[in-house]
């Protein structure tokens, strides 16, 4: 069986975003990219199962849309163990154009399982998974924190408010997860690196389709009130305000 | 001409985030001068679907089958988009919890309806069709345009105020078609723990970070939770430590939430950590170092050691509530 994961390639989490060209575009200067959180535990996932053989899964392939300058957040992935990847190449113009892009990449080959993130962590759209699993007819399970092989099924963890429901579910399947799938991302080995130059990266042009959205300019949050100081020996007043200022107890 | 709201319930029941979407979609059909209508999937009761006119609905529909059991997303999809059809939708609303999030995308391709996901707002302009929504986790906003007829948005939650209407709302039962064929999955198992105040529902969270130092010193945490009615909630690292259980993790890789109040108890305040819990209409802080990222995010804080502050902050609640 062969697994899919997307990856999406977004900025580190911790970057101070800014726009340029009156607010329309965002900044790259300095930006360091990475694969996105859910993306890359995703992918370990898919490794962890691989590692054990009586999972019988062939390859782990990953698949991102993006022009050529994501390349090195796909070799990362390919260090990290994939086997091979694919690129769309193609600017991201919106959720709907990246799915169906994607969907055309998974047709190529008979995926069994396609993991897609929760959310990427730049547009936080979740849209992505499920408008694949649309595009290809597949079923899907969100919220999922687990997967498991069993006798030639997956049995995947789905949280539900206030709890979990095991599913078992035939392929093909589209899995969209979130925190749980993996512990922590597994880290790329020296060896991983050298061998990630040679693995094989097959660059797609992308199918013609509209995007059905436009982002027109973006819009930094208000700097919000500076903090009031409360005396810590008197926290009485604490309650004070968020009774009769904020009204909020 | 019609705007449609799928609401979803619970056993038959709603929450206050499906009248939070019924208000928010009545006042966008009031927008396009055309009628509101409510749709909710499996059996509901009349009086309980009486309630969302008194939020804005002119129609309430239930749609109904034995055999929906489970929550199945293709078969959702299916229904949803053929009321859509039926009732020459515009815009299809849906809450943007995880029900939402896994129709809105299939209704989107379904329907070749352009998406507009976690919005907070009413749509800044109906022609273009323009809405704002939060990205980069918080750290920016961004003006989307929805070029196609159909537009579908997910409302993120609590962020709509409830707006009350005198509404009669017309009721109907209708039977819809529940396809088993296609039911490829299914549900072995449910664990649910019940009786606890959902994290993603509660007006008020409680949560603890490292600063707490231990998982023997969530006693204080735990009271005040209660007695204000509180979900409790907490850093990664705690979870991971295994302080607290995982499904209480806020943030960036884990719960997004937006209560009226979040207190944040010996949490530095993180990017990742802050993108979970910006949308709280109050953050309160209580953290050693006046220099800690939380205090900028906070409206009020307090400068001290969580160990000294949490059992005053505690006697100061009793005291307000009357014990
Ligand atoms: C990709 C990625 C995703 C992440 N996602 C998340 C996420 O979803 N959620 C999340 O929370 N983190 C996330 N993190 C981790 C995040 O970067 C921080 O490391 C984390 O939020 C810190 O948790 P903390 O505030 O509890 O601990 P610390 O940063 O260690 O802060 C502890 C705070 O407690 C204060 N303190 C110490 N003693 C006391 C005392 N006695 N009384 C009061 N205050 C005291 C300290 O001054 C300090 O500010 C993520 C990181 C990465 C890289």
């Amino acid at each position: 069986m062969k697994i899919l994961v997307c990856i999406s390639h977004v900025p580190d989490t911790t970057t101070k975003v800014k726009f340029i060209d009156d607010f329309k575009k965002i900044d790259i200067a300095g930006i360091q990219w990475i694969i996105n959180p859910w993306d890359e535990l995703s992918l370990t996932r898919a490794l962890e199962l691989k590692d054990d053989p009586s999972n019988g899964i062939q390859s782990v392939t990953v698949a991102n849309v993006g022009l050529v300058g994501t390349e090195p957040t796909i070799r990362k992935a390919l260090a990290i163990g994939a086997d091979d990847a694919i690129r769309v190449n193609a600017d991201p113009k919106d959720a709907y154009y990246v799915a169906a892009q994607l969907a055309n990449a998974a047709k190529s080959e008979q995926y069994d399982i396609i993991f897609c993130g929760i959310e990427s962590s730049d547009y936080n759209g979740s849209t992505v998974g499920g408008m694949l699993a649309e595009f290809l007819g597949y079923p899907s399970i969100s919220s999922v924190s687990g997967v498991k092989i069993e006798n030639g099924q997956a049995v995947v963890t789905r949280e539900i408010d206030g709890g979990k429901e095991l599913i078992s579910a035939a392929y093909p399947l589209v899995a969209i997860v979130q925190k749980g799938i993996a512990k922590e991302p597994r880290i790329a080995a020296m060896r991983g690196i050298m061998m990630a130059r040679t693995k094989p990266l097959k660059v797609l042009e992308p199918v013609e389709i509209d995007s059905l959205t436009e982002l027109i300019s973006f819009e930094m949050p208000k700097p919000r009130a500076a903090c009031k100081f409360v005396d810590p020996e008197n926290p009485r007043q604490l309650i004070e305000l968020l009774q009769n200022e904020a009204k909020i107890i | 001409m019609s705007v449609l709201i799928f609401v979803e319930n619970w056993d038959g029941k709603f929450k206050k985030l499906s009248f939070e979407l019924v208000s928010y979609g009545s006042k966008i059909a009031e927008m396009l001068a055309t009628e509101a209508i409510a749709i909710t999937i499996g059996n509901v009761d009349n009086a309980e679907l009486a309630k969302l006119g008194k939020y804005g609905a002119d129609r309430v529909i239930n749609a109904v089958n034995d055999g929906i059991q489970i929550f199945d997303s293709q078969n959702f999809t299916s229904i949803i988009a053929g009321f859509a059809d039926k009732e020459n939708a515009r815009v299809i609303v849906l809450s943007n919890n995880s029900t939402g999030k896994a129709l809105a995308p299939r209704l989107s391709v379904r329907l070749k309806a352009g998406l507009g996901s976690g919005v907070s707002k009413l749509p800044a302009n109906i022609e273009p069709f323009s809405v704002f929504k939060k990205v980069y986790s918080g750290n920016a906003f961004a003006n989307i345009v929805i070029k196609t007829d159909i537009k579908i948005l997910t409302l993120a939650q609590n962020s709509f105020e409830l707006i009350e209407s005198d509404k009669n709302a017309d009721i109907s039962q209708v039977l819809v078609e529940w396809d088993t064929s296609g039911l490829k999955t299914k549900v072995n198992e449910v664990q649910k723990q019940e009786g606890k105040i959902l994290l993603t529902d509660a007006d008020v969270v409680i949560s603890g970070g490292r600063g707490m130092k231990s998982s023997d010193n969530w006693g204080p945490i735990l009271e005040l939770a209660d007695l204000l009615g509180a979900a409790t909630a907490c850093s990664r690292p705690v979870s991971d430590e295994g302080w607290r259980p995982h499904d209480e993790h806020t943030g960036q890789t884990g719960k997004i939430i937006a209560p009226n109040l979040y207190l944040a108890i010996g949490i530095s305040g993180a990017t990742q950590h802050l993108a979970g819990v910006s949308s709280s209409k109050f953050i309160v802080a209580i953290n050693t170092d006046k220099d800690a990222p939380i205090f900028s995010a906070a409206q009020y804080g307090i400068i001290g050691d969580a160990g000294k502050v949490l059992p005053k902050l505690v006697e100061a609640v009793k005291e307000l509530k009357g014990k």
